[in-house]
């Protein structure tokens, strides 16, 4: 089942609207400036509502299905949170009006600063960054500005673990630094031994998500921190995982001087089909300085004359910079807002317990069927490997594309790459537990197939709109755009 | 507790399975004396009662709609039909992710691989990615690009000062580890000239932004033309409604096209999510930054799209990666794809006409007005410069507070030259009847 392109359907000189003709008198444009044509498409509003309909109904949701897709917390996305995001006294507003025009969309602003502050335990928070991933960049340039600003040149490694995302090791080569890979012990967490003997004097930082990649929460981690202070570094927390940790632990009473959140992931914003996100970046006390902005603050002395708060942008005073144009992805951040106020201190610490009841539980019922490599209590996640020594030739891979046919998203893949054919599997707690037992039920049926039918798996999926799609062809013939264009050297 | 659906039986049954005999026994990891902090924040309330406190804070504030307005600089109060914001609300396009397993996002990919088609078919480049967070960080991402390409032969970059001011900020806050030199915007007043004369063989990337940051339309093709005699790339920041009636870059030589896409659909929503668009020419392909979708097919021949070229990213190369970019502006994407699709080939250049008509409507009313002067010595797309007989900030203020109108963008503060400067845009969503009551407004500050 495919779907023309939009190019490919409609007709010449059709047209998908009307625009009102000029009710002002036209003015001359040189005809030097303008273009000869516009190779857009010829279509209806029908033609568009239905291709785009018929595009939409080839995809998994999370509105359609369980979405276990480790690291991406792929929970319920409420639809109030859209609501709120679309109301036009937030939609509308232009981000350089007068603050005295916007007060409402500063005052959200300030207060999700402030609910992040509370739920991390940090001193400050910026929303600029857009993603997790500009999140991270953002906490190893403020870092880097940190010992800069010391007259500390010398530091220039960042330590990160075996396990972590890949978007660690690249944001900090963005960042001009080099990295240090640290291998993880048997239990799946940080080896301490190796740590201490990279802490030294020219050591930035360490980046380290807690719990890590494995669902594992590092339960050396007051020692990891103390051994990356004492040798004068800071400690980066990747905030992916933070759905465990609401209202259970606060990464800065641990002692993290810097971490991102991921509002597309732990507060149920949509992922949109990739994005957009909104990784807001929080510090303590000494890294505040460096934070980017703008930020929100109270005007002073407003309140004191018993007014209503007044808002204004603020540039902290030896900010890193500007990550994006204006103030952050608004429009995420009023959904995530909407989802805290829903919750509460009392919602959100349900939420992370929940989360991790709903792993064990998985982990509980998968253990007799799946190899755990790391078998113990785990957090929001956990991972398996996707291989069976009495089935030779079943990958990992199989596995998930076989999960398809039974109308689930399959966990992620191959990561982390510490595991041999990793599945890393994380329910959210906004999963049933009817829905939970549907997906064990199928996996250890899946098991079953691998050694009696295992081409049932080698061909998987056999249900989808299109079967496995071959990939090197893609890369090889390289077909990234349908219309032809060829831009003269 | 409001979307978690468990029952006490069902947590019970759970615990008993996993061999715990309460919740908290599943944080023992955790040292004790952090665990389970009390946070100091409200209890949740009702969805009703949400909503009602939100909409609250939406009251406070003015939008366009209840506001006449010509602020623009950057983001603008363009229409957007209706059909862009329903198909975003189809949930299997909302709460999917990054299309990583392709037998089940056929939708997003195709979706995202029309999208690229229409960025090239706009900018008149072999290609384009599947998006970034802003325009601004596209920008940046085009210097990354050049200096990977000029494999850190060239560590200098020039950027006009008609570039909007915060994407030069954000160009710097990236590179502020790379070893880099940023010239050409200093003093951002430099003209056409000064700016090119900046570019030399050290150059690895000189971007302009067309319309520039005045609305203007400079010599496009002699900048390029400077750039690529020094073996510079040339990086143009467009906006893309231009794009619908002005001649593409891509047709004058550019070798990268990047720019802001909100207003193809997009609200203005204070900011973002908006859409950074990124296009450049084929041979730079394997440096460019983002998720890239192509055309393949399955084993029955079938046509399908899958995420390629992936060892560039991050998640594949880690610290080689071109770019530590993952998850980007995917639904924003499909926003424009759903908008450049209802507009067509047809409603874009309608779009572009009824900017270039109002705004020079705009310009002529307001140049008649004693005190009030147009800068004219360039053509101009959808805004224009006026220089204000009194500071900005005063003429806004009566504008705001006499006829509930949102005056222009004071320039005075990115360019301090630019003394009682406003920049003024209109779009096809004003009316002339709106013109002319501005015009009447700035009359009445003059007197």
């Amino acid at each position: 089942m495919t779907e023309p392109l939009i190019y490919d359907l409609g007709s010449p000189g059709r047209a998908g609207i009307k625009m009102p003709d000029p009710d002002v008198p036209l003015a001359d444009l040189p005809a030097d400036l303008a273009r000869d044509d516009l190779d857009l498409p010829e279509v209806s509003e029908v033609d568009v509502v239905r291709h785009y309909t018929r595009l939409s109904i080839l995809n998994h949701s999370i509105d359609k299905g369980f979405y276990p897709l480790g690291s991406c917390t792929m929970k319920y996305n409420p639809r109030l949170n859209e609501d709120m995001a679309r109301l036009p006294g937030l939609a509308a507003v232009h981000p350089y009006q007068d603050p005295e025009t916007a007060q409402g969309a500063l005052e959200l602003m300030y207060e999700t600063q402030e609910w992040l502050k509370e739920i991390g335990g940090f001193a400050g928070v910026s929303l600029q960054p857009s993603a997790g991933a500009q999140g991270e960049f953002t906490g190893i340039l403020i870092m880097r500005a940190y010992h800069r600003d010391r007259g500390d040149t010398r530091r220039t490694r960042i330590l990160i673990p075996d396990s972590a995302h890949g978007t660690n090791p690249a944001s900090t080569t963005m960042s001009g630094l080099e990295v240090i890979e640290i291998p993880s012990d048997a239990r799946g967490n940080v080896d301490l031994e190796s740590l201490r003997a990279h802490c030294d004097d020219t050591v930035v930082g360490l980046m380290i998500t807690n719990p890590n990649t494995l669902g594992l929460f590092e339960d050396q981690i007051v020692p990891i921190i103390e051994l990356v202070h004492n040798c004068g570094g800071l400690v980066y927390g990747d905030g992916a995982n933070l759905n465990a940790l609401m209202g259970i632990v606060r990464p800065g009473d641990l002692g993290f001087d810097v971490m991102h959140y991921n509002l597309h992931k732990t507060f149920s914003t949509p992922h949109g089909g990739g994005g957009p996100g909104s990784g807001p970046v929080g510090v303590a006390e000494h890294l505040a300085p460096y934070l980017p902005g703008p930020l929100v603050d109270i005007v002073e002395g407003a309140e004191s004359e018993g007014e209503m708060p007044r808002y204004q942008l603020v540039m902290p005073a030896r900010s890193i910079g500007r990550m994006k144009a204006f103030y952050g992805n608004f429009g995420v951040i009023v959904r995530a807002y909407t989802y805290m106020m829903v919750n509460g201190s009392d919602g959100l610490r349900r939420v992370s317990e929940m989360a991790v009841l709903n792993a064990n539980y998985l982990r509980a019922r998968l253990r007799n069927t799946y190899h755990v490599p790391y078998d113990r209590v785990n957090m929001h996640e956990f991972v398996i490997e996707g291989r069976f020594a009495d089935a030779p030739g079943i990958h990992a891979l199989d596995i998930s594309k076989r999960l398809m046919d039974y109308g689930m998203h399959p966990p992620t893949n191959y990561f982390p790459l510490i595991v041999h054919e990793a599945l890393m599997i994380e329910p959210t707690e906004t999963e049933s537990k009817e829905s939970l037992d549907a997906f064990c039920n199928a996996m250890v049926s899946i098991a079953r197939e691998a050694r009696e039918q295992p081409e049932l798996l080698r061909d998987a999926p056999h249900s989808t709109p299109v079967g496995r799609l071959d990939e090197v062809r893609a890369a090889r013939q390289l077909s990234l755009c349908c219309r032809p264009i060829a831009n003269p050297d | 507790m409001s979307y978690i659906p468990h029952t006490a039986d069902d947590i019970q049954a759970m615990l008993e399975t996993i061999g715990l005999a309460d919740v908290e026994e599943l944080f023992t990891a955790i040292p004790e004396a952090f665990r389970f902090p009390t946070l100091d924040l409200p209890e949740g309330l009702s969805q009703m009662e949400t909503s009602q406190a939100i909409e609250y804070l939406s009251e406070a504030n003015l939008p366009a709609g209840k506001m006449i307005t010509f602020l623009g600089a950057g983001a603008y109060n363009h229409y957007s039909p209706a059909v862009v914001n329903q198909v975003l609300l189809r949930g299997e396009f909302l709460t999917a992710y990054t299309p990583y397993q392709p037998e089940i996002s056929q939708g997003t990919l195709q979706a995202i691989f029309e999208y690229q088609s229409m960025i090239c078919a706009l900018t008149a480049m072999e290609v384009a990615n599947a998006s970034h967070y802003d325009g601004a960080t596209a920008l940046a991402e085009a210097v990354i690009l050049a200096l990977n390409a000029a494999r850190d032969d060239r560590k200098k970059v020039v950027l006009s000062g008609v570039i909007h001011p915060e994407y030069r900020e954000v160009v710097r806050t990236y590179t502020q580890g790379m070893g880099l030199t940023i010239e050409g915007d200093e003093p951002a007043s430099a003209d056409l000239n000064t700016f090119i004369d900046a570019i030399d063989d050290q150059t690895a990337l000189a971007a302009i932004q067309y319309p520039n940051f005045f609305g203007q339309i400079d010599d496009i093709a002699r900048f390029i033309q400077a750039a690529h005699a020094h073996g510079a790339l040339a990086c143009i920041v467009a906006d893309p409604i231009a794009l619908g009636l002005l001649k593409p870059p891509g047709a004058m030589g550019a070798d990268i096209v990047v720019g802001e896409g909100q207003g193809l659909g997009i609200p203005m929503s204070f900011g973002g999510p908006y859409l950074g668009f990124f296009a450049t020419r084929q041979k730079y392909v394997r440096k460019m930054a983002g998720r890239l979708v192509g055309e393949t097919t399955d084993a029955q021949g079938q046509t399908g799209y899958v995420l390629t070229l992936s060892t560039r990213e991050q998640h594949i190369r880690r610290e080689k990666a071109t770019s530590n970019i993952c998850t980007n502006q995917g639904l924003m994407a499909l926003a424009a794809a759903v908008y450049l699709s209802v507009m067509g080939k047809h409603g874009l250049r309608k779009v572009a006409e009824l900017c270039y008509h109002k705004s020079h409507y705009a310009a002529d009313v307001i140049d008649r007005l004693d005190g009030y002067n147009i800068d004219r010595h360039k053509p101009f797309f959808k805004e224009f410069v006026v220089q204000c007989p009194r500071p900005v900030a005063e003429i806004n203020r009566y504008l705001l507070e006499t006829y509930g109108i949102i005056g222009g963008y004071d320039l005075e503060s990115p360019y301090p030259d630019r003394k009682n400067q406003m920049l003024i845009a209109v779009t096809e969503m004003n009316t002339r009847e709106e013109i002319d009551l501005l015009a009447q407004a700035l009359n009445e500050v003059e007197q």
